[in-house]
């Protein structure tokens, strides 16, 4: 029915001729637009209503003073529903210590959030297929857990702020109560939030997908970070690193570097190392976190996500 | 009326902040609105920002903000 929509609206109402390459672009286009706006509605819908049942509060109860491993998955999982927003990354980091959640297990939740969402899931999922997106679903998984489990390992506690010590007063929040009226009415406001903030990297990557498909001529990417390069991925998530961006505002420059012929873990790579390390972030977390343990954060998160990029490369 | 709005000094705070003076506007009620940035105080009510507490209760907390008509409803119910 969708087709038949784009098909009428390009043929019928703006009269272009069937087979003429723009025609085929703009078909594409309204096609590709109108499903992923509806995939992404209804995805962000439902999660939102898995969310209104985690709170931080919640899952802060769930993590705290959980083993080692069990805890790391646990929190790389309920990154993906707990709903946060970076500017609450400080009261939520010193809320998780102050319960007890080991300093690795807070880091795999701080580390899967930002990288595995609803909003990258659906974006993959619409722009790439399945397979794409249960690869970056999984492996942006395991960087969280891994990720989190080495810097559990290394006892870094004493880089930590010493005032984030000192909330002790082991108070528990009260969760507000919701009736499933307010958590629907909660769904709707969050889905039309989101939205309003990705709509524009949305068409823009759809954009690239329809017009310069196939049109992308090779440059100086793709020789420095192209199949042929061992040492793309590194070169990649290097670049990636200083950029900051949503995993909505990514997908246009992921869509348009695999227009350009780099590899799917070359891309891969490169989504994780924008969307899971930004300056902005880092900032707002050195305010719980000393110099060292920042940096051994941002050096774990690289190096993991090289080998990622090296592993897909290596296998698809 | 004693009306806190929690956060560290991000967007959706200050948007917060202005939801409440125009909700506190339209009902014309007496209150005393205080942005409180002190992760200190924060942390007495809640993890999540942006925060609305009423009268020492915690009405709101993290995203989406609440709507106008929400945030006049909550004062409202406070009076």
């Amino acid at each position: 029915m969708l087709k038949f929509f784009a098909e009428y609206v390009t043929y019928s109402l703006i009269g272009l001729e069937q087979g003429a390459h723009l025609a085929d672009a703009i078909e594409f286009f309204i096609y590709d637009t109108i499903k992923i706006f509806l995939l992404l509605s209804i995805i962000i819908f439902a999660v939102s209503i898995i969310r209104s049942y985690f709170p931080p509060e919640k899952t802060k109860k769930i993590l705290s003073h959980k083993k080692e491993f069990i805890g790391n998955v646990l929190a790389a999982l309920l990154g993906i529903v707990t709903p946060f927003c970076s500017c609450s990354a400080v009261p939520l980091f010193i809320g998780f210590v102050e319960a007890g959640v080991p300093l690795g297990v807070t880091f795999s939740f701080l580390i899967s959030s930002p990288m595995v969402n609803e909003v990258a899931i659906v974006l993959l999922f619409g722009l790439f297929g399945w397979k794409v997106t249960a690869i970056y679903i999984g492996t942006g998984l395991l960087v969280a857990i891994f990720g989190g489990l080495i810097i559990g390992k290394l006892k870094l506690e004493k880089w930590v702020e010493e005032y984030v010590y000192t909330f002790h007063d082991g108070q528990e929040y009260e969760i507000l109560k919701q009736s499933f009226r307010e958590r629907l009415q909660y769904a709707k406001d969050s889905t039309i939030d989101i939205l309003k903030r990705i709509w524009l990297y949305i068409i823009i990557a759809i954009g690239i997908g329809g017009f310069i498909h196939g049109y992308v001529p090779e440059d100086f990417l793709v020789r420095y970070a192209g199949p042929g390069n061992p040492f793309a991925v590194p070169i990649a998530v290097l670049l990636g690193v200083p950029l900051y961006a949503n995993a909505a505002g990514v997908i246009p420059i992921v869509y348009a570097l695999m227009e350009k012929g780099l590899s799917m873990g070359t891309v891969l790579a490169f989504m994780m190392a924008v969307t899971a390390l930004s300056l902005p972030e880092m900032i707002i977390l050195r305010k719980v976190l000393k110099l060292p343990l920042l940096a051994v954060f941002v050096g774990i998160m690289t190096v993991t996500i090289i080998a990622v990029g090296y592993l897909f490369n290596a296998i698809l | 009326m004693e009306i806190k709005v929690l956060g560290p000094g991000c967007p959706n705070c200050s948007m917060m902040e202005e939801l409440v003076k125009k909700a506190v506007k339209e009902l014309g009620i007496e209150a005393k609105i205080d942005k409180v940035n002190d992760i200190r105080e924060i942390m007495k009510y809640t993890m999540s920002t942006p925060g609305l507490v009423i009268n020492g209760k915690l009405k709101h907390a993290g995203k989406p903000l609440p709507s106008l008509e929400k945030v006049k409803e909550l004062i409202k119910a406070a009076v």
